[in-house]
């Protein structure tokens, strides 16, 4: 993709956030989809490009009365809509459409409107890892930690240090579900989940949804909010059995993606002035700065403890909260572009002053995918 | 307790469920490149060959990781247990649960030699769990 070519027009998540047992997932979707078309000033029969995971793209588009000539239906866990932006930019570069609407709901609380996990008996997943046990992501998930810590003589206090920087984000964020400070002590005082993993350890289970308009950078000059233009792209996906990572101390999917993207951008690390690394649990922003080239292999923990990446450290990391202290449905991906477009706009409760490029990593099922989108808000 | 959850083979996987059975932990391996590979599939993931041989693995292994789940899965019972992945001698992973053996930090050290336990759970299905190795 050409760097800068297409633009984020619209950007905007549902008007509740957290517990909302009066909406289903498609009323999010809806929600979050109206709220964006809002901030663009547009209608929904100026769309004529939708993508979604979760829900079809079918459903999306009918449910919101748009008829267009651009669907994506990219469905690969939670950092599917960095998919989304990926492929709606080259599809706005190849004329196939102007502007595409990228929504996303989940009542991951509430379950209002929602579908059930499981996999089938038969399925990979089904005969090779349900067999022994895990509940969903909290003991999957989790997995190759153990192994990463005895690699690089790390501890399950550099965990805990992950959680309470997040907390310190969170702290200046007004719509995080958890605000208030917590130290390395209570992190490692709280529920035992699965070890090595504890309750403050493991994301929150909240409702809620967002939505994203871009279109070519040429016509974003003509809406209300300003521009924040796609820098770099980069995605891949690895393993749908987390038993089976091609290497337990670091993501492949992650690698590739993040290369491509800072290729892409044509930029280097110290050039970056925002990053967002989707959170499930403790140990992803950890593998997200190695795998990313921002710290070398087994060095991001001393990284984090060492203040780098918390209020008014060089490089401001999940300054939402996270998935961890701010909200997590479920697919967190959105939420991560939603606060790196804030950040790009200017507009973040916690603001990075003057950050001028942002880089935002998602990863989706259990280290099964990854997706990297760079913005930059400097007019091409 | 409900019934444990169990997997239901396919004609790419059978050979694998069938040794379980047997009591011979079955890999695949490619003729050509003779990369070893798990789960099942009829071809070489490393190379594409469809030229690949089941043969009969030594069952032998190590801790390579594993959590401690603290929220039992009705079928599993009321206790804390660990989901872990071994090594093989041969080089692939695979998830199991270890048995015969305290589920506990200090009981289940990393890089712990391992011995497959087949784990009969009805006239179908056999599991291969694994064991401390004696």
């Amino acid at each position: 993709m050409k760097p800068k070519s297409v633009a984020v027009v619209g950007a905007a998540e549902t008007t509740k956030m957290g517990v909302i047992p009066d909406q289903s997932v498609i009323g999010l979707h809806a929600d979050a989809a109206l709220n964006a078309m809002a901030d663009a000033g547009l209608k929904p029969s100026d769309i004529d490009g939708v993508a979604t995971a979760g829900i079809s793209p079918t459903e999306l588009a009918w449910y919101l009365g748009i008829k267009p000539s651009y669907a994506d239906g990219t469905s690969v866990g939670g950092c599917s809509f960095m998919l989304h932006v990926r492929h709606a930019a080259a599809a706005i570069n190849a004329g196939l459409c102007k502007t595409v609407l990228i929504t996303h709901g989940e009542s991951g609380k509430s379950r209002v409107g929602a579908g059930r996990f499981g996999a089938s008996p038969s399925s990979l997943n089904g005969q090779f890892e349900m067999p022994y046990g895990p509940v969903g992501p909290p003991s999957m998930f989790t997995i190759p930690v153990l192994r990463y810590l005895k690699t690089y003589g790390l501890s399950q206090e550099d965990l805990a240090h992950v959680a309470v920087v997040q907390r310190e984000w969170a702290g200046k964020n007004p719509r995080a579900t958890f605000r208030d400070p917590i130290t390395v002590d209570d992190v490692m005082n709280s529920r035992m989940i699965a070890y090595p993993f504890r309750i403050l350890m493991c994301c929150l289970v909240t409702d809620g949804g967002g939505a994203l308009i871009l279109t070519s950078a040429d016509r974003a000059k003509d809406f209300p909010q300003k521009p924040v233009y796609v820098l770099g792209t980069g995605e891949s996906v690895e393993t749908p059995l987390v038993s089976q990572m091609y290497d337990s101390n670091h993501s492949t999917a992650f690698r590739i993606s993040g290369k491509k993207a800072f290729e892409e951008a044509g930029i280097k690390h110290s050039d970056v002035d925002h990053l967002m690394i989707y959170d499930a649990f403790a140990h992803l922003p950890l593998y997200g700065l190695e795998d990313l080239g921002f710290c070398k292999p087994g060095e991001a923990a001393a990284f984090i403890r060492e203040g780098n990446t918390r209020p008014g450290g060089k490089l401001p990391l999940n300054t939402n909260g996270g998935g961890l202290s701010y909200m997590h449905s479920g697919m967190y991906g959105m939420y991560a572009l939603q606060e790196s477009v804030r950040q790009m706009r200017g507009i973040a409760p916690a603001q990075v002053s003057g950050a001028k490029v942002s880089v935002c990593q998602g990863v989706g099922g259990m280290f099964g995918a990854a997706g990297t989108i760079i913005f930059s808000n400097e007019a091409p | 307790m409900p019934p444990r959850m169990l997997p239901e083979p396919t004609p790419e996987t059978r050979h694998f469920w069938d040794g379980c059975k047997e009591g011979e932990l079955r890999l695949q391996r490619c003729t050509s490149c003779k990369d070893s590979y798990f789960p099942p599939r009829p071809f070489c993931p490393k190379c594409g060959s469809r030229d690949v041989e089941v043969y009969k693995a030594s069952g032998k292994g190590v801790l390579w990781s594993y959590v401690i789940n603290m929220r039992p899965r009705p079928d599993m019972g009321t206790e804390p247990y660990a989901i872990a992945v071994v090594k093989l001698d041969e080089g692939p992973t695979m998830m199991t649960n270890i048995v015969d053996c305290p589920q506990t930090p200090e009981a289940l050290q990393l890089d712990m030699p391992l011995a497959v336990a087949f784990t009969k759970q009805n006239d179908d299905v056999t599991l291969p769990l694994f064991a401390p190795a004696k």
